[in-house]
């Protein structure tokens, strides 16, 4: 059974001309005890398929199965046995870390006798020992996102989805939640994330869907989707040579060294198979400095969605 | 699903909704004094400064003592207040600031199930500030008979009336700030109309027969015999007005929320 199938999904706001379509006809399929990451620019609807998955929101068009359960007939059902970790903190500020723990497996039906014994390891695993009796007020953001990141895994549950779980964190914290992710996938957990971090998508999934505009433009392995979308070797070139910028070389010369270039300001971005005819040239005009490096998930990410700013 | 007809349709609820009562309760339990003395303190001190003060000009009002005449109206507006209050301020943080009802929606509990918990638990705090205000008028002499513990019930019913008016403005505020204009424009006239302060045969006749219909009024008629050992009149009326608000009012404000949080 999969965690979660979403086939067809549309989501529109508002009605009649002045509807907004942020969803078009999404369709997304997770594999048991996978790592999947929905990657997309802000306003993709990446958080909208979410709400919609988790049935929060009423698709317009599609069929959302979670947990082998229909969406939204069933969705309380299957949220039972789904852990969400939401885009922005929303723990509870009266509790210390012990009570918002036991009060949000109140919602779920679980006594607190069952749940009780278990917050140790819970803030354990948060990375949180010995913070029972903390107050939220004194945590930092990072423990925040760690304590829900606990209050998401009280019901055990199948799926775990986070949206954007390491926004606004600092290496230290990012690196002991990718961890934790990684334990709780080697656990059996699947889990469902968006992010606009490509080394976290790279890191962490083993599949993943870019999206933009509300449409999955690749899906696939990271390797996969690396390979099918775009040369392997770039070339990044910026500085100035005889008068001439970066940008006035790529229009003159760039076409005949590489396959494909992009020119983004002041820099030019070479893409090709082969970069050393491209490096022999670049060797003779010494004021062009470049830097060579293995084609990656945000050379496709930004090649499929376009290097304009998106708020 | 979308549409207008689907949010205002009838609510669902599981039992899943007293976790979310007991939230709410939980968090009040650890403020529980300051918020009783918060709630009791102000009504407390109006009473008896105008029940004395304004007591020595106004020797009786309907054949008792002006601050006797008072304390009925005290306890009716003083729910009245917990009730909006909890359910204007606190409910908007839940519901927007600390995202404590988000949260609750990722969990097998539906926007009605918090919806309702939160109309019951508005209308729970008020009742609680009710009977601590109660205790204070009975310790003074003014609610003798056994019969002023029928005003329990009473100041439920006006708690959850009036919480059920709060949450419509819940779901519409943009901000806190909105909330000044529901207690400036609605709920002070209707505490100087509804017969708290004076008898509502001192006002014009045309205002009289629109403020006899205002929630608070009601719940003096039931409350201020109750406390004076007399059975209310048309008890049945009042009693319906009041839950008669509630139902509707508690139908518009979980539509305007789903309409607010579910798109």
């Amino acid at each position: 059974m999969s965690p979660l199938e979403i086939s067809g999904l549309v989501k529109r706001f508002g009605e009649g001309p002045d509807a907004r379509e942020v969803v078009r006809g999404l369709d997304l399929q997770l594999i048991p005890g996978e790592c999947f990451a929905l990657l997309g620019p802000n306003g993709a609807g990446k958080t909208t398929t979410l709400r919609c998955a988790l049935g929060l929101t009423a698709a317009s068009a599609g069929s959302i199965r979670l947990c082998g359960l229909p969406v939204p007939e069933r969705a309380r059902d299957a949220r039972a046995r789904v852990g969400v970790v939401p885009q922005l903190d929303s723990l509870d500020p009266d509790f210390t870390c012990a009570e918002n723990l036991l009060v949000f497996a109140g919602y779920f039906g679980l006594p607190e006798r069952e749940v009780r014994p278990r917050i140790p390891e819970l803030l354990a695993f948060a990375g949180l020992e010995g913070k029972e009796n903390a107050r939220i007020q004194s945590l930092s953001g990072g423990m925040k996102r760690r304590l829900t990141l606990a209050r998401a895994l009280v019901n055990r549950p199948e799926l775990l989805i986070l949206d954007e779980p390491t926004t606004g964190l600092d290496p230290q914290a990012r690196h002991l939640i990718w961890e934790r992710l990684r334990r709780l996938t080697a656990e059996g957990t699947t889990i469902l994330l968006t992010t606009h971090f490509m080394d976290e998508a790279e890191r962490l999934a083993n599949r993943l869907a870019i999206m933009d505009a509300g449409r999955i433009l690749a899906q696939g392995s990271p390797r996969e989707v690396i390979a099918a979308h775009i040369e392997p070797q770039v070339v990044e070139i910026f500085g100035e040579w005889q008068g001439e910028g970066a940008a006035a070389w790529a229009a003159a010369h760039a076409h005949a060294l590489c396959q494909r270039c992009e020119v983004s300001g002041e820099t030019a971005f070479c893409y090709t198979t082969d970069a050393a005819p491209l490096l022999a040239h670049l060797a003779q005009r010494p004021g062009l400095r470049s830097l060579h490096r293995p084609a990656n998930l945000e050379d496709v990410f930004l090649k499929l969605t376009g290097r304009d700013l998106r708020d | 699903m979308t549409s207008v007809t689907s949010h205002f349709a009838p609510p669902r609820l599981s039992l899943r909704l007293l976790a979310v009562w007991r939230r709410n309760f939980l968090v009040w339990r650890k403020l529980a004094l300051p918020s009783i003395v918060g709630n009791l303190a102000d009504p407390v001190i109006y009473m008896l400064g105008l029940g004395y003060g304004l007591g020595m000009l106004v020797p009786e009002v309907e054949g008792v003592s002006y601050i006797a005449f008072l304390a009925g109206g005290t306890l009716a507006y003083s729910t009245m207040n917990a009730a909006t209050f909890e359910a204007l301020y606190s409910g908007f943080s839940r519901m927007h600031t600390q995202k404590t009802w988000e949260a609750i929606m990722n969990a097998p509990v539906s926007l009605d199930d918090i919806v309702v918990a939160e109309l019951l638990w508005a209308a729970s705090k008020a009742c609680l500030a009710g009977i601590a205000i109660l205790a204070v008028i009975a310790a003074f002499g003014f609610a003798a008979s056994p019969l002023a513990l029928a005003a329990i019930p009473v100041i439920f019913l006006t708690g959850l009336c009036f919480a059920a008016l709060g949450l419509i403005m819940t779901a519409l505020a943009p901000s806190y700030d909105f909330f000044m204009y529901y207690f400036t424009l609605v709920i002070t006239p209707m505490t100087l109309l509804s017969g708290v302060f004076f008898p509502q045969g001192q006002l014009p006749d045309a205002v009289r027969a629109v403020a006899e219909w205002l929630p608070l009024s009601h719940a003096v008629a039931l409350v201020r015999p109750l406390l004076l050992g007399e059975l209310p009149t048309q008890a049945g009326l009042h009693l319906a007005v009041l839950a008669g608000i509630a139902i509707a009012a508690f139908w518009l404000a979980l539509g305007l929320t789903r309409k607010r949080l579910l798109k």
